[in-house]
């Protein structure tokens, strides 16, 4: 269990934290920008000496004011990452990842040169110059960097931000990997919902320096999603578990809280969650079940709102199974003519849906 | 060539030494100075910053004056070393060297504080995040970050004590061996209408000089290999 309490002042901005985190997996801290979020991680990491409070990860206090306790940031035990990668110019990538082995004591690490170049495939890049790589590699040399201190827990500036989308989708992997093979905990600053969704297990959302919710990811995401996208832009996410493959007829069987689902085949064992996203353009409606279609699925599902969308001709309804919520763009003209409205029951007809994780 | 006499080549030596002792005292105390400036938000800073480039906007005899006043025995300087039983600062090496020190301090700090105030603070905080404390740090991130910094500090810093007149001159007087440099020598050979050896003295300056410039903007250009940037 990590322990954080912090509070902070900073002109008209006041941080103030009250909270304890899990000490496993991954818990995403989610905000707009001058949500405070980065400044919490900074205070975590002893970035920011000036922050009054108390912090405690497992048994070990960092931090603790009445008693006097204060660590600096070259004492805790944390590997950091920041939005920029950070790397030393003056040295080579394998001076780089070096830097911070070096000063651990070999008793006390977890992780060897060689798994850590592994881990995140930088073993290419190790007498490069930092100025002569791509962003993305940049970020996965801080990784590797920050992972070579054997650390007790890995604080995560939003390391993607500063990256085009296809960067993005090239290291997001490697962060997939760290979250499965990692026993550390990672605090994960972000506020892409692309992010929270493939890798957060835990979520804690903040708004003007203080948190507004916290919870397990699936019970937190849709107040998430809707409070971070109000207009279902983004669509749903299914917590899924493989219940069976159909190999003959490459399909795959998901259950969850509220209906079954078959899609392509998911190469993951029986019992594994899944998550899946599913687009609003890829939910249609019906009042009736349909008996003779192509359509694999279709579940019962209960009209929670119906808001407008920019197009003046579509709307969004917004949809409840269980205790997710789903999104489907239709158009005027069926809301009409289905005669569709807020609490009414309907069959919901996916179309497709990608998968996170 | 022209013929150098022993006692040119005595102050010769005796420039030589008299910059590189400036130049290594200012490159430690100045490297603290430079940066405390570069890195302080304390309201003390805009006063420190004028006090350290103020020699520049003196004329050297103003310097040399009160630096003779503060050092003879009715100053505060000479009641100090007075009290400490030394000998009196005036017409010594050791009181050029205070003096040159005092001259020469905008010419080591100024570079020293623009390198530091170049570096990320991010670079310190993710060397702070990778264990390092403020020492490993300064030595493995700062310094070489810095490299250019104190190349420029210590060229300016020496080539400015080398050049010097007007200090060396009020403070120092004309004693051979003590206090008789390079530039006081020519003075006295042009005095004397020895235009010879003034020659031979002056020609070797104006070398000196370029030489110095052409290893700063040598390397200037080569920055980007040596930086790594």
């Amino acid at each position: 269990m990590i322990k954080a309490r912090f509070d902070r002042k900073l002109g008209d901005f006041r941080l103030q934290i009250d909270l304890a985190l899990p000490s496993r997996g991954v818990t995403i801290i989610f905000g707009a920008s001058g949500s405070g979020k980065t400044t919490f991680l900074r205070c975590m990491a002893g970035l920011t000496p000036e922050a009054r409070g108390y912090l405690a990860v497992g048994d070990q206090v960092w931090q603790d004011d009445d008693r006097g306790i204060y660590l600096p940031c070259h004492r805790r035990p944390i590997g950091y990452v920041f939005q920029d990668a950070a790397l030393f110019p003056h040295l080579t990538v394998e001076k780089n990842l070096l830097f911070g082995l070096q000063r651990v004591a070999p008793e006390l690490r977890w992780i060897s040169m060689d798994q850590a170049i592994k881990l995140l495939g930088i073993g290419q890049l190790l007498q490069r110059d930092p100025c002569h790589l791509s962003g993305g590699e940049q970020q996965r040399v801080a990784l590797a960097r920050a992972l070579l201190t054997s650390p007790q827990i890995l604080l995560l500036d939003e390391p993607l931000a500063a990256l085009d989308l296809p960067m993005k989708r090239e290291i997001l992997p490697y962060l997939e990997r760290l979250r499965l093979e990692l026993n550390i905990p990672i605090i994960y600053v972000t506020h892409a919902l692309d992010e929270l969704t493939r890798l957060g297990d835990h979520l804690i959302q903040m708004d003007q320096g203080r948190v507004t919710r916290e919870g397990p990811i699936a019970a937190a995401l849709s107040w998430v999603t809707h409070s971070a996208d109000p207009e279902g832009e983004w669509g749903g996410v299914l917590f899924t578990l493989v219940a069976g493959h159909d190999r003959l007829s490459g399909l795959t069987d998901l259950t969850f809280e509220g209906g079954a689902l078959k899609v392509s085949l998911v190469d993951r064992p029986v019992g594994t969650m899944v998550r899946l996203r599913v687009k609003p353009n890829d939910i249609s409606l019906a009042l009736n079940k349909a008996m003779a279609t192509s359509i694999l699925n279709i579940v019962d599902v209960l009209i929670t709102d119906i808001t407008t969308t920019p197009d003046p001709y579509q709307v969004m309804v917004h949809l409840a199974i269980g205790k997710t919520s789903l999104t489907a763009r239709i158009t005027l003209y069926s809301l009409r003519n289905l005669k569709l409205a807020p609490g009414m029951r309907v069959f919901a007809q996916i179309k497709a849906v990608s998968l996170l994780i | 060539m022209f013929p150098l006499e022993a006692e040119a080549i005595d102050a010769i030596l005796l420039s030589l030494r008299l910059s590189a002792t400036v130049t290594g005292l200012l490159l430690f105390l100045g490297t603290p100075l430079a940066w405390w400036l570069a890195r302080t938000r304390s309201p003390l800073k805009g006063m420190v910053e004028a006090l350290v480039v103020l020699p520049l906007f003196l004329p050297p005899t103003v310097l040399g004056f009160y630096m003779l006043l503060a050092m003879g025995p009715q100053g505060p300087i000479g009641a100090l070393t007075k009290a400490l039983g030394l000998q009196g600062l005036p017409f010594t090496f050791s009181g050029l060297v205070v003096t040159s020190m005092l001259y020469s301090v905008p010419f080591v700090v100024q570079p020293l504080q623009n390198a530091f105030a170049s570096i990320q603070p991010r670079m310190l905080e993710a060397a702070n995040s990778l264990r390092a404390g403020p020492w490993v740090t300064f030595g493995r991130i700062v310094l070489p970050l810095s490299k250019r910094g104190f190349l420029t500090a210590a060229v300016m810093g020496f080539a400015h004590t080398i050049g010097e007149f007007g200090v060396v001159l009020m403070v120092g007087g004309n004693i051979p061996g003590e206090t008789r440099l390079v530039s006081i020598e020519i003075y006295d050979y042009v005095e004397a209408f020895d235009y010879p050896k003034a020659h031979a003295l002056a020609g070797m300056m104006v070398a000196f000089a370029f030489c110095m410039l052409l290893l700063l903007y040598g390397f200037g250009v080569g920055r980007d290999s040596l930086m790594r940037r």
